[in-house]
C-alpha cells in the first residue's frame, strides 16, 4: 500500500473498528505526504516536536461560509459579516496564542480542583441512578444508558444548562464534532450542516448567557457571564459563546467514547475486569492506559506557518499537519508491547489527551467520570459479556468509538 | 573499616548525582556492596532552593534533604573526605586514615563554592553560598538585618540572591566585573534585562568593575575597595564568584584533573594524564568534564540539576555494562532560575554565540524567547517567562537546525536577531584557566 494514500484508507469506514494496522504502516514513515499535501505524523518523538513548535498553527478551519439563499440582503451583506464574525470568534481549540492563551485562562480558572472534586459524588449518584435504570433486564447498551448520558448530565451540572434542555442540543453537538473530522471540511453539504447546527446552538447560548446574568446560579457560565472590569476584561459576548459551546460539545462527544473503550476493553481482557472489581484502586492506571490504547480521539490537525523540518522531511509553509496520536500511543519506539493491554505498564505518557498548549482542558474530570464508571460497572453488572466483537462504530475517524455497545447481564447487583 | 571487605561499588559524593547515580545501580540489578562517601555529614540534600527559598527563609536549610527513590541498602560514609586513591590496587583512602576497596568507582564530587582570596578573605561576615551550612549561615546573616549587602559576582547565585535581599527590603549592591549581569551565560544582551529588574527592584548595580579588596574593622567586615576607586560601605559580603573543583586526590593518582574538573570519555570513564580511559573509574555531574557529541565533542562540565542526575544515571548504565558495550553521554545542557518574579530557562550552550534571535515576545516587555546561534547553527535557547516553545528549540538544537529561524510563528510573524553582547572570552574561562585564576589570587 502506498503511504501517498494511507490516510484515506484511516478515513474509510471499514477500517475503523482496527485502525492499528495501518498506524503501523504509516509509523514506517513517521512524516508522511499525502496525494492531498497534507503530512501524518505518527510517531511519538515526531509528534511530540512539533507539539511545542510555535510553527504550527491551530488556525486550520476554512473560513465559515452560509449556504447561499436567494435573499441578496441575507446572501451580500448580514451573510458575510456573521461569517467573518464567526470566523474570527472561533473557540480557542481552533485557536492560537495569544488569543487561545486569554481564552483558556477563562475557562482554566474556573476548571478549579475543587470545582472537578465536588463534581465526583455527583457523578457517583448519576452512575448508580443509570445502572439502576437497568434492572430486570438482560441486556444493556452500554453507550445509550450510561456512557452518554453520563458525561452529558455531568458537563449541563457544571456549565447550568438546564436538563430540559439537553435533547435540543444532542444533534447540534453531533454535528458540530464532525468539524474535527478532515472529510466533513471538505464536502459542502457536511460543512453547512455545521454552520446551521452552529447558528441553532448559537441562538441557544445566547439566550441562556442573557438568562445566567439575569440571574447568576453557581455554575460555570454564570462566572464566565460576569462582566469584568477594567483591570480584568471579561470575556467578550461572541467568544463566550463560542467557548460555551466547546465545553458542551466536548462535554457530549469524548468522554462517551472513553468510557465505552475502556469497557470494551475490559470485556475483551477479562482477567483485568476481575482485577479491577478486586481492587478499585486500579482504576486510575487502568484509564490511562486506555486513553493509550484505545484513546477517544484519533487526531488533530494543524497548520504549518513556516516551513518545518522533521525526520528529514520539510513540511511546506501552509500545509495541513495530522498528529497521529492513536498511532504514537502505539510507537514501540516509545513503549514496550505497544499493543498490548497492560494497566501496569510504567511511563505511560500517551497523547490521549493531545498534548502542548491544547492538552484537554476536562482531562481531570474526563478521568473521575472514567473511573467511577468502570470500578462501578465492574461491581454491579453480573457477569457482563459482549454481545459482539467487534461492536458497530461511530462514523468518525479522528473522534472514534463505538456506536453501541451491547452487553449481556445476568442480572445488577 | 577494613580492607579486608568485599570491593564492590563506592560512590564518592553524596550529593544528587552521587544519591541518583547510586540509585540506579541499584534499578540496575546491582546487588553488591555499596559505599557512598560523601564529606558533609548530612544526607543528600537538594541545592536550588538554598539560593532562593532558604535565603527567604522560606524554607529552613535542614528541610532539603532528596527524596530517596529506591531502597539503596548502601554503607554511607558522611563526613568523610576521600584524600587517596591508588587505581591500581583499587582502593581509595579517607581523611580518618581508614582505605575502602573498590571494584569500580563513581566520582560525584561535585564543585565547591569558589573563596575569596584577596585582601579581607579573613573576615568575619563574607558568606558564600554552596552547602546547606552556607545557606543556612547566610540566612541568619541576613535575618540580623545587615545595613548593606554586597553581592560579588553578576552569575546565577549572584543574581538569584540580589533578587532574594531586595526582596527583604534590603539595601543590596551587586558588583560584576562583566557589563551585564549573566553576561557570561546569557550574554549582555539579555543580561541587560536583568540589569533593568535590578534598577527597579533598588538593587546597586556596578558593571564593569572589580572588588579590589574588603576592609574590617574588629575581625568584621565593613567596606569594599572597588577598582574604580570607589568604596563600598557593608557589613556583610556574598562571594558568588563561581565554582571549582577539588580533584587533587584524582591528580596525584595520575588522572587527568584540575580544579575544572575530572576529563573523561564519552562514556564517562575518567582518562589518565596519556589520555586513555580508566575502565574502572567513572564520573557524574559538577565534577565531569566530557566531549560533548552536540557541540563538536567540546569538552564541557555542566553544573546544573538535570545534569546531575542525568549523567549520574547514564554512568550508572555503563557501569554496569560491559567495557566493549559502552554508551556515549549524549547531553543538552539546560537550567532554569528564578529571580526578580522571572523565570528563566534555558537549553543548550549559548558560549561562543554569535547571534542571537528573538523569537517570541521582546525584551522590552521582559518576557521573551531568544535563540541563539553560532556559524549558522542553533545552538541554545532562553526563556523569560516564555517557556512554552522551548522543548521545540531544543531539539532543533539536537538537529543542528539553520539560524537564525524562518520567521512566521503562530505567535509572532518577526524574528529579530540582535548581537548577543557576549564579553570576550577572558583570560580566565575553562580550565586550565581557572588554575590560573587562582594562582593570581594566591
Amino acid at each position: 500500500m502506498r503511504s501517498e494514500t494511507l490516510f484515506s484508507e484511516v478515513m474509510d469506514p471499514k477500517n475503523r473498528a482496527n485502525p492499528y494496522p495501518l498506524y503501523e504502516l504509516f509509523r514506517q514513515t513517521p512524516v508522511a505526504k499525502q496525494s492531498d499535501g497534507s503530512f501524518v505524523v505518527s510517531t511519538h518523538e515526531n509528534i511530540r516536536t512539533l507539539l511545542f513548535d510555535p510553527r504550527l498553527s491551530s488556525e486550520d478551519l476554512p473560513p465559515s461560509r452560509r449556504p447561499h439563499t436567494g435573499n441578496p440582503i441575507k446572501d451580500w451583506i448580514l451573510n458575510p459579516i456573521k461569517n467573518r464574525v464567526v470566523t474570527a470568534h472561533r473557540p480557542f481549540i481552533f485557536r492560537d496564542p495569544p488569543d487561545h492563551d486569554t481564552l483558556r485562562k477563562f475557562v482554566m480558572d474556573e476548571f478549579t480542583i475543587q470545582r472537578v472534586n465536588d463534581a465526583h459524588g455527583r457523578v457517583e449518584s448519576l452512575v448508580d441512578e443509570f445502572i439502576e435504570r437497568c434492572r430486570g433486564r438482560s441486556e444493556v447498551c452500554l453507550v445509550e444508558d450510561l456512557s452518554y448520558p453520563l458525561p452529558v448530565a455531568v458537563i449541563c451540572d457544571l456549565l447550568g444548562v438546564p436538563e430540559e434542555d439537553e435533547p435540543h442540543f444532542q444533534r447540534w453537538a453531533t454535528q458540530l464534532a464532525t468539524a474535527l473530522e478532515p472529510d466533513a471540511r471538505h464536502d459542502e453539504t457536511g460543512r453547512h450542516a455545521i454552520v446551521a447546527a452552529f447558528d441553532e446552538i448559537s441562538a441557544y447560548m445566547r439566550k441562556l448567557i442573557r438568562e445566567k446574568r439575569r440571574r447568576p446560579a453557581d455554575d460555570m457560565l454564570s462566572r464566565l457571564a460576569k462582566p469584568g472590569n477594567k483591570r480584568t476584561p471579561g470575556m467578550g459576548d461572541i467568544d463566550l459563546i463560542a467557548t460555551g459551546i466547546l465545553l458542551l460539545v466536548a462535554g457530549h462527544e469524548t468522554t462517551v467514547n472513553l468510557i465505552t473503550n475502556a469497557m470494551l476493553t475490559l470485556l475483551r481482557n477479562p482477567d483485568e475486569l476481575e482485577k479491577l472489581k478486586a481492587d478499585p484502586e486500579r482504576a486510575p492506571r487502568l484509564i490511562e492506559e486506555v486513553l493509550r490504547y484505545e484513546p477517544p480521539v484519533h487526531f488533530r490537525t494543524r497548520k504549518a506557518t513556516s516551513p518545518i523540518d522533521i525526520d528529514r522531511v520539510t513540511i511546506p509553509a501552509g500545509a495541513p499537519v495530522i498528529l497521529l496520536f492513536a498511532a504514537a500511543n502505539r510507537d514501540p519506539a516509545r513503549f514496550a508491547n505497544p499493543d498490548r493491554f497492560d494497566p501496569d505498564r510504567a511511563d505511560n505518557q500517551h497523547f490521549g489527551f493531545g498534548g502542548g498548549l491544547h492538552y484537554c482542558v476536562g482531562a481531570p474530570l474526563a478521568r473521575i467520570e472514567a473511573e467511577i464508571a468502570l470500578v462501578t460497572l465492574c461491581r454491579r453488572l453480573r457477569e457482563p459479556r459482549l454481545m459482539s466483537d467487534p461492536p458497530p462504530y461511530r462514523s468518525g475517524a479522528s473522534l472514534r468509538g463505538p456506536a453501541s455497545l451491547g452487553i449481556h447481564i445476568n442480572g445488577i447487583s | 573499616m577494613s580492607d579486608m571487605e568485599t570491593a564492590g561499588i563506592v560512590v564518592v559524593g553524596g550529593s544528587l548525582a552521587g544519591l541518583r547515580g547510586a540509585e540506579a545501580l541499584r534499578n540496575g540489578g546491582y546487588t553488591g556492596p555499596l559505599t557512598i562517601v560523601g564529606d558533609e555529614p548530612y544526607p543528600p540534600y537538594d541545592r536550588p532552593p538554598l539560593s532562593k527559598h532558604v535565603l527567604a527563609g522560606a524554607l529552613d536549610a535542614a528541610s532539603t534533604e532528596l527524596p530517596r527513590l529506591v531502597r539503596l541498602n548502601a554503607r554511607w560514609r558522611l563526613g568523610q573526605t576521600v584524600v587517596a586513591l591508588d587505581r591500581i590496587a583499587r582502593v581509595i583512602g579517607l581523611a580518618d586514615g581508614s582505605a575502602i576497596p573498590f571494584q569500580s568507582l563513581l566520582v560525584a564530587t561535585g564543585a565547591q563554592a569558589r573563596r575569596w582570596t584577596r585582601a579581607g578573605s579573613e573576615l568575619a561576615g563574607v558568606f558564600t553560598i554552596r552547602t546547606r551550612d552556607d545557606a543556612a549561615a547566610l540566612r541568619s546573616a541576613l535575618a540580623s538585618v545587615p545595613a548593606r549587602v554586597l553581592i560579588i559576582g553578576g552569575g546565577l547565585i549572584g543574581c538569584e540572591t540580589a533578587s532574594c535581599c531586595s526582596d527583604l527590603g534590603l539595601p543590596t549592591t551587586l558588583v560584576d566585573s562583566n557589563p551585564a549581569p549573566l553576561s557570561r551565560v546569557l550574554g549582555a544582551t539579555v543580561g541587560n534585562v536583568i540589569a533593568g529588574c535590578m534598577m527597579d527592584a533598588g538593587v546597586d548595580f556596578r558593571a564593569s568593575t572589580h572588588v579590589d579588596a574588603l576592609e574590617g574593622a574588629f575581625g568584621k567586615v565593613v567596606r569594599a575597595r572597588l577598582s574604580d576607586g570607589s568604596a563600598i560601605e557593608t557589613d556583610l559580603v556574598v562571594v558568588a564568584l563561581g565554582a571549582v573543583r577539588e580533584t587533587g586526590w584524582l591528580s596525584r593518582a595520575g588522572l587527568l584533573a584540575d580544579s575544572g574538573g575530572l576529563t573523561c570519555d564519552s562514556a564517562c570513564r575518567a582518562l589518565n594524564v596519556e589520555g586513555q580511559p580508566d575502565l574502572n573509574i567513572f564520573a557524574a555531574g559538577d565534577v565531569a568534564r566530557w566531549p560533548n557529541a552536540h557541540y563538536g565533542d567540546r569538552l564541557m562540565t555542566v553544573e546544573h540539576w538535570g545534569n546531575a542526575i542525568e549523567q549520574a544515571e547514564h554512568a550508572a548504565r555503563n557501569i554496569l555494562s560491559d567495557p566493549s558495550d559502552q554508551n556515549a553521554y549524549r547531553h543538552l545542557p539546560a537550567f532554569w532560575s528564578s529571580q526578580f518574579g522571572i523565570n528563566i530557562k534555558t537549553v543548550g550552550s549559548a558560549e561562543g554565540a554569535e547571534a542571537a534571535a528573538i523569537t517570541q515576545g521582546s525584551l522590552s516587555s521582559r518576557r521573551f524567547l531568544a535563540v541563539y546561534g553560532r556559524e549558522g547553527h542553533t545552538v541554545a535557547a532562553v526563556s523569560f517567562d516564555e517557556a512554552r516553545w522551548l522543548p521545540s528549540y531544543a531539539r532543533r538544537i539536537e538537529i543542528k537546525a539553520t539560524f537564525p529561524p524562518v520567521p512566521g510563528a503562530i505567535d509572532q510573524e518577526r524574528v529579530d536577531v540582535v548581537d548577543p553582547g557576549f564579553p570576550a572570552p577572558r583570560e580566565l574561562a575553562g580550565a586550565t584557566s581557572s588554575v590560573r585564576q587562582e594562582a593570581a589570587h594566591a
